[in-house]
């Protein structure tokens, strides 16, 4: 994707703007490419929502908490752990 | 000059080494601690590697054992958590992989039909400004979880270690054996998806 816009000098589309979010985040676009990125979000409030989406999917998936581990669990592998000492 | 740049590259300020410590000389509830804080954690990640959640908790299981048996392994040069995600990768790998699903979103970003020909939104995301109103963070989390089954799991994957473990790119790359160009187009599609299955049931309405 980089490569394809750095050949143009064309001002981005949505399409492009959307696929490069990810690049954006992660702070990997040339300086050129992020000017760019940055200028269409400027003018597309359609853009600038969904990576507003993009951080808040990001931000939730950071509040995902794993199961509750069962005691039972936690007792067999502490008991286990007390045989492999003794091994 | 040697230890110091050992020890500045991962485990200082680690909580966990300290568990790793006690549990060297054998202390239970280091372990059960160690237990507690990861071992669903790990399950969570196992499961996209394994047929069933019956051999991701046997991988689990097996991690432990590898953990008490390799501790004098451990050198300090990632964090204790990254430490044992790689035993759990290694296994879970080893132990044989699942049968490929959700090939439907291995490609794309789930917005197949919502441009014109020149790029434009045709169909643009709907606003979410409402999503405070209705949902606290706790219940968008609780969706987030429900969507991670239905990614591909290379996609999976990535999403868990980078955006739910807080993993950085190198760790995810380095984990999983993949080039960072390959982690960051499954972190894009991965998080493209979720955001997609959350707009269905939060941008309406």
């Amino acid at each position: 994707m980089t490569m394809l816009l750095r050949k143009r000098r064309d001002p981005l589309v949505c399409k492009q703007a959307v696929a490069l979010m990810t690049e954006y985040l992660e702070n990997d676009l040339s300086p050129r490419d992020r000017e760019r990125f940055e200028q269409h979000l400027a003018g597309c409030p359609h853009c600038t929502e969904y990576l507003a989406q993009m951080r808040a999917t990001i931000a939730a998936a950071g509040q995902v908490d794993p199961d509750d581990l069962e005691p039972e669990v936690l007792d067999d592998l502490v008991d286990l752990f007390r045989r492999w000492k003794q091994q | 000059m040697e230890i110091a740049a050992d020890v500045a590259s991962g485990a200082v300020g680690d909580p966990d080494v300290e568990l790793l410590d006690a549990l060297r000389v054998g202390d239970d509830a280091a372990f059960a601690t160690l237990v507690g804080r990861y071992h669903m954690r790990m399950l969570r990640l196992a499961e996209s590697f394994v047929p069933t959640r019956a051999v991701a908790e046997e991988v689990v299981q097996d991690t432990w054992l590898g953990v008490v048996k390799g501790i004098h392994r451990f050198e300090g040069r990632s964090s204790v958590k990254t430490w044992l995600f790689r035993i759990l990768v290694n296994r879970a790998k080893a132990t044989g992989m699942r049968e490929p699903r959700n090939a439907a979103l291995d490609a794309g970003d789930g917005l197949d039909g919502r441009f014109d020909a020149g790029g434009h939104w045709t169909e643009p995301p709907e606003p979410w400004t409402s999503i405070d109103a209705r949902l606290d963070a706790t219940e968008i989390a609780r969706r987030v979880k429900e969507c991670l089954p239905k990614l591909p799991d290379a996609q999976r994957q990535v999403l868990i270690l980078r955006d739910i473990e807080g993993a950085d790119s190198a760790e995810v790359c380095d984990l999983l054996k993949i080039s960072a160009t390959n982690q960051r187009v499954l972190l894009h599609r991965a998080r493209s998806h979720v955001r997609v299955m959350l707009e269905l049931e939060l941008g309406r309405g």
